[in-house]
């Protein structure tokens, strides 16, 4: 390195700008963002899906298209905070669309005002844009259109309901959505091998430990602790058959063994690494098997069959999956955690970890590239995403997203293999199933009802008379609960059977006084949640919903179950 | 109420309530949740609710959403404290803000912003400290709605409710809402000072980060975060006494990076940038849009019900008071009721002091600056007496005589099990510990 410290770069404006955002998502996140087109189909009152898109234009998408034919009313004013005065009796999708763009000039914003009904069935009338979120009430028919276009075109299709304190989306991914980058806590990222270790790390702690036992005070005390376990664990081999500890007891055994090894003859009373060592064996000694999703991941059909086409992930998961076989252990992601040493030491320790990484990157890149060989794969993946890939390997997860619900008018609704466990759920206390399917009623009710009579537009439970609706909406649940029970094969008894009518008729009455109405605070905590999703799709970053989340504004909980 | 036909297209001869009509739906009927005796459906609870005077205090991230929200609940009245000004940073979350505003005060910003957008509410705003106002000023609101990013604000405004209540006058009883997010993160809470769990009860629920020895910084660093605090504790009182640290001067935060740089090149450790030396710095908290969206309705949506009982709100007596959400793995919420503690400093019966392990060897300044950093404590610059004499004072004159005890032993200052009290200029309260000598 040159003495000269390198000339600052400091940030860019946008660095500026995104900076508490960048910290969590990255410049990758942002450029997949930036790469974005969001399609708003907005109906209702229309504010849940105005909110969402505030969330996504602040952070910087790079485009979004506004669908939305209706006319700007004073009720508008009341709960939508991108209206003016002034845009009474102009489309509610220009003035929205003005507004929101406001907010960052390096957002594109354009809107549609034509008819779905017309807009919808032109050619190509979707084809500009990654993602869709549609806003409730859509006819059921156009629905499932949608539906249709993102198993198709493989994009998130988001569906949103925010009616009174309630609200409710689901999302339909595509059938095979990775995520690398998965952003593990802290605390669980640390795979560290003290059960198995490799020759090197071994070599490492005994080097470490040689004299322990006659160490000066100041060395005894800064033995990295990761160096102390796998010292104790030698001893504890020698009289156990060289069997390491494994069962709770053992492992309770071998945490009185490593505290006793502390010096508590000084000031202190005792040692911080020493501390650190005891306090991670329990979760520290465990043996690093991959968990049973990432193994479902490695026998997945597109893992097993890696085509001339086939996603990077899943040719880079084979390549994982044949040096699990071969070895029983996934990559050395590579990092240590903090601990009291001394700094030499440390890096000295860091530098074992790191090159057992490099060591096994270079094992899965060959890997790599033989299946690009065998597979005529022209443009060669990058070794970064092989290496993040294998950083993360444990915490890898795989959506299989799914269409959700179209509610037919007078079709039953299918649960399909999903029956079985949300008929269980559905009898679990406080469970939100029941929420749900007041949705779905919701749903059926809105698209067998006009406000014209005309077949324009639908008209939602409590519009005109709470009561008798909210009599019609509980008698619709009640059918699709039933239908839930029984295709699950199964019997709710009493008073499970009775306490969940009655939740179910208590969310009806309580739609039924909304109305058609959102409430502002409801619709801004739903666009709150569904940006966020939205975020994580968009970046293939952290865990997506899967699939189906509804809040209750009233007890104020949430519940998430796939459908 | 009687129906008045609508002008779309004019707005003109619409009925002054036609823009509320969506809210009207569930301020005009009753639902199956509803109390009867606390909820009073159409003109009586239309009337209570634009009447009532709310307080705002943060006008940042959360407090953009909040008054937003509060503005479009029907609330007519707002009050907004903030002492801060706009920076560029802000402006991928605080929506009301625009580049030309940066440097102006953001409870002045956001006040005209929203009462320009939202035809008929009242916002006034205050830049300044929620500590410059008296409890005159508190006792006017209904209740105080908390988007703050300091917990040293929030215990302060926390004491100063729970201090006004008058068991004689149900007014001066005054609900706290409070929201806080990081990341994805966050929670929304409701307080009814001495009713049910407060801020301090609550606090070892957000403990502060560990801060790392001194020693590793100044002898044995291993991470970049180490060299970047070295030079921003050490290196910096070591070659630029003379000038005041400012954590937005580029000039500065350069410095240090260069410093930490260096100093990591010394130690072979990865990793510093420039960004990271920022972060350090200034103790930056990842913050979005999205998740402030949520954590303001989430504590909007509960203000408006104890504004209007129209549901059920969090935090009434007995009941959960307390939502926190998760969004980095799925959604996760936890809803729940977070216990009253008897021994707290703020809202317990006052007799009960709170037990303090500490091991009797340490020097009562390592015990002033541990006290920093210990969840259930979190005080910076106490003064401490015990029943009998003062072992630690701040106040000038004070300071000088009490100056020799920081070097003493605890054990030799203080009894096992002695109540010892804690006054911090940050809070208009005392704090009562019992210390628990270690073996």
């Amino acid at each position: 390195m040159a003495d000269l410290p390198p000339p600052v770069q400091g940030p860019t404006a946008k660095e500026k700008k995104y900076d508490r955002q960048l910290r969590l998502w990255g410049a990758t996140g942002q450029l997949a963002l930036e790469n974005s087109h969001i399609l708003l189909i907005n109906n209702g009152p229309g504010v849940v899906g105005i909110e969402t898109l505030k969330n996504l234009v602040l952070p910087g998408i790079g485009q979004f298209t506004i669908q939305d034919s209706v006319v700007v009313t004073e009720a508008d004013l009341g709960v939508n905070f991108f209206l003016e005065d002034q845009h009474l009796g102009g489309f509610r999708a220009e003035h929205t669309s003005n507004l929101l763009k406001e907010l960052n000039p390096d957002v594109k914003g354009h809107f549609i005002t034509e008819p779905i009904e017309s807009w919808l069935v032109r050619p190509d009338a979707l084809r500009p844009y990654t993602l869709i979120i549609a806003t409730a009430p859509v006819r059921p028919e156009l629905l499932a259109k949608l539906s249709d276009h993102a198993s198709a075109a493989l994009l998130p299709l988001f569906y949103v309901h925010s009616v009174g304190f309630y609200s409710h989306f689901s999302v339909h991914l595509p059938s095979a959505f990775p995520i690398v980058d998965t952003h593990p806590g802290s605390e669980t990222t640390a795979d560290l091998r003290l059960l198995k270790p490799w020759p090197e790390l071994l070599q490492f702690a005994e080097e470490k430990t040689a004299n322990l036992k006659s160490m000066s005070p100041d060395d005894h005390g800064h033995v990295p602790y990761l160096v102390l376990l796998l010292h104790y664990l030698e001893e504890w081999k020698k009289t156990h058959n060289g069997e390491v500890p494994q069962s709770y007891k053992e492992k309770t055994e071998f945490r009185t063994t490593v505290s006793q090894g502390a010096r508590t003859n000084n000031p202190e009373g005792g040692e911080e690494n020493f501390d650190e060592a005891v306090a991670a064996v329990l979760k520290s000694l465990n043996p690093p098997q991959a968990s049973s999703s990432v193994k479902e991941i490695f026998t997945a059909p597109e893992c097993l069959l890696i085509r001339e086409d086939s996603p990077t992930f899943w040719v880079i998961a084979n390549a994982i999956g044949l040096f699990y076989t071969k070895y029983g252990v996934l990559p050395v992601p590579g990092s240590v955690p903090d601990m009291k040493a001394r700094s030499k030491d440390y890096i000295q320790l860091q530098n074992v970890y790191k090159s057992k990484a490099r060591k096994d990157l270079a094992e899965v890149l060959e890997s790599v590239r033989f299946l690009e060989r065998n597979a005529n794969r022209s443009t060669p993946i990058e070794e970064k995403d092989v290496e993040a890939f294998c950083k993360n390997a444990a915490h890898i997860k795989l959506v299989r997203g799914r269409p959700f619900h179209v509610v037919q008018a007078g079709q039953k609704v299918k649960w399909g293999d999903r029956a079985r466990s949300l008929a269980q759920e559905l009898t679990f206390p406080d469970s939100l199933i029941p929420l749900y399917i007041v949705f779905l009623a919701w749903d059926e009710f809105t698209a067998t009802h006009d406000k014209d009579a005309l077949g324009g537009t639908a008209q939602a439970p409590g519009e005109t008379d709470a009561d008798t609706d909210a009599e019609k909406l509980t008698g619709i649940a009640q059918t699709i609960m039933d239908g839930l029970i029984k295709e699950a094969g199964t019997h709710v008894e009493d008073p499970e059977y009775s306490t969940i009518k009655t939740q179910i008729g208590e969310f009806a009455q309580e739609f039924a006084r909304a109305g058609a109405a959102e409430l502002h605070n409801i619709a801004a905590l739903t666009g709150g949640i569904v940006s966020q999703e939205i975020i994580k799709a968009i970046t293939e970053q952290y865990v997506p919903v899967d699939n189906t989340c509804v809040f209750d504004g009233v007890k104020s909980k949430s519940a998430v179950f796939k459908v | 109420m009687s129906i008045e036909a609508q002008n779309p297209v004019s707005g003109t001869t619409a009925s002054p309530r036609a823009r509320w009509k969506y809210l009207d739906n569930i301020l005009t009927r009753s639902g199956p949740f509803t109390d009867p005796d606390a909820f009073m459906p159409g003109e009586t609870v239309i009337e209570s609710l634009s009447r009532a005077k709310v307080l705002l205090s943060g006008a940042g991230g959360l407090g953009c959403e909040i008054l937003k929200n509060l503005a479009l609940s029907g609330f007519k009245d707002i009050h907004v404290i903030d002492m801060d000004t706009i920076d560029v940073s802000n402006l991928n979350r605080q929506f009301l803000f625009r580049q030309a505003d940066v440097g102006s005060y953001k409870a002045e910003v956001a006040a005209r912003f929203v009462e320009k957008r939202v035809k008929g509410v009242k916002i006034t705003p205050y830049c300044g400290k929620i500590q410059d106002k008296d409890e005159a000023y508190y006792m006017q609101f209904a209740m105080i709605v908390c988007g703050l990013d300091s917990i040293e604000a929030r215990r302060w405004i926390n004491a100063t409710l729970v201090g006004m209540v008058d068991e004689n006058d149900p007014d001066s009883l005054k609900p706290l809402v409070d929201g806080g997010t990081e990341g994805f993160k966050g929670q929304a809470r409701v307080i009814l000072p001495t009713m049910t769990s407060c801020i301090e009860c609550q606090l070892d629920m957000h403990a502060p980060r560990a801060a790392v020895p001194l020693c590793t910084l100044a002898t044995i660093p291993r991470q970049p975060q180490h060299c970047i605090e070295w030079a921003h504790i050490i290196a910096w009182e070591e070659e630029r006494k003379e000038i005041t640290l400012d954590n937005d001067d580029p000039e500065h935060i350069t410095w240090l990076f260069q410093k930490a740089l260096k100093r990591a090149q010394e130690f072979n450790i990865e990793g510093v940038t420039y960004s990271m030396t920022q972060g350090v710095v200034k103790n930056i908290i990842p913050a979005i849009a999205s998740t402030n969206a949520i954590v303001a309705a989430s504590c909007c949506n509960e203000a408006f019900k104890i504004a209007t009982n129209t549901n059920p709100f969090l935090g009434y007596p007995e009941t959960a008071n307390y939502m926190m959400y998760t969004g980095d793995d799925s959604v996760y919420t936890y809803t729940f009721e977070h216990q009253k503690k008897d021994d707290c400093p703020v809202c317990g019966a006052g007799n009960i002091a709170r037990p303090l392990p500490v091991n009797p060897n340490i020097t009562l300044q390592e015990f002033i600056d541990g006290l920093a950093e210990r969840p259930e404590a979190q005080l910076k610059k106490p003064s401490i007496r015990t029943g009998e004499k003062s072992l630690y004072m701040q106040m000038a004159g004070l300071e000088e005589q009490t100056r020799p005890n920081l070097e003493k032993k605890l054990s030799d200052l203080v009894e096992d099990g002695e109540e010892i009290l804690l006054t911090d200029k940050s809070f208009p309260t005392q704090f009562k510990y019992k210390l628990v000598y270690q073996k």
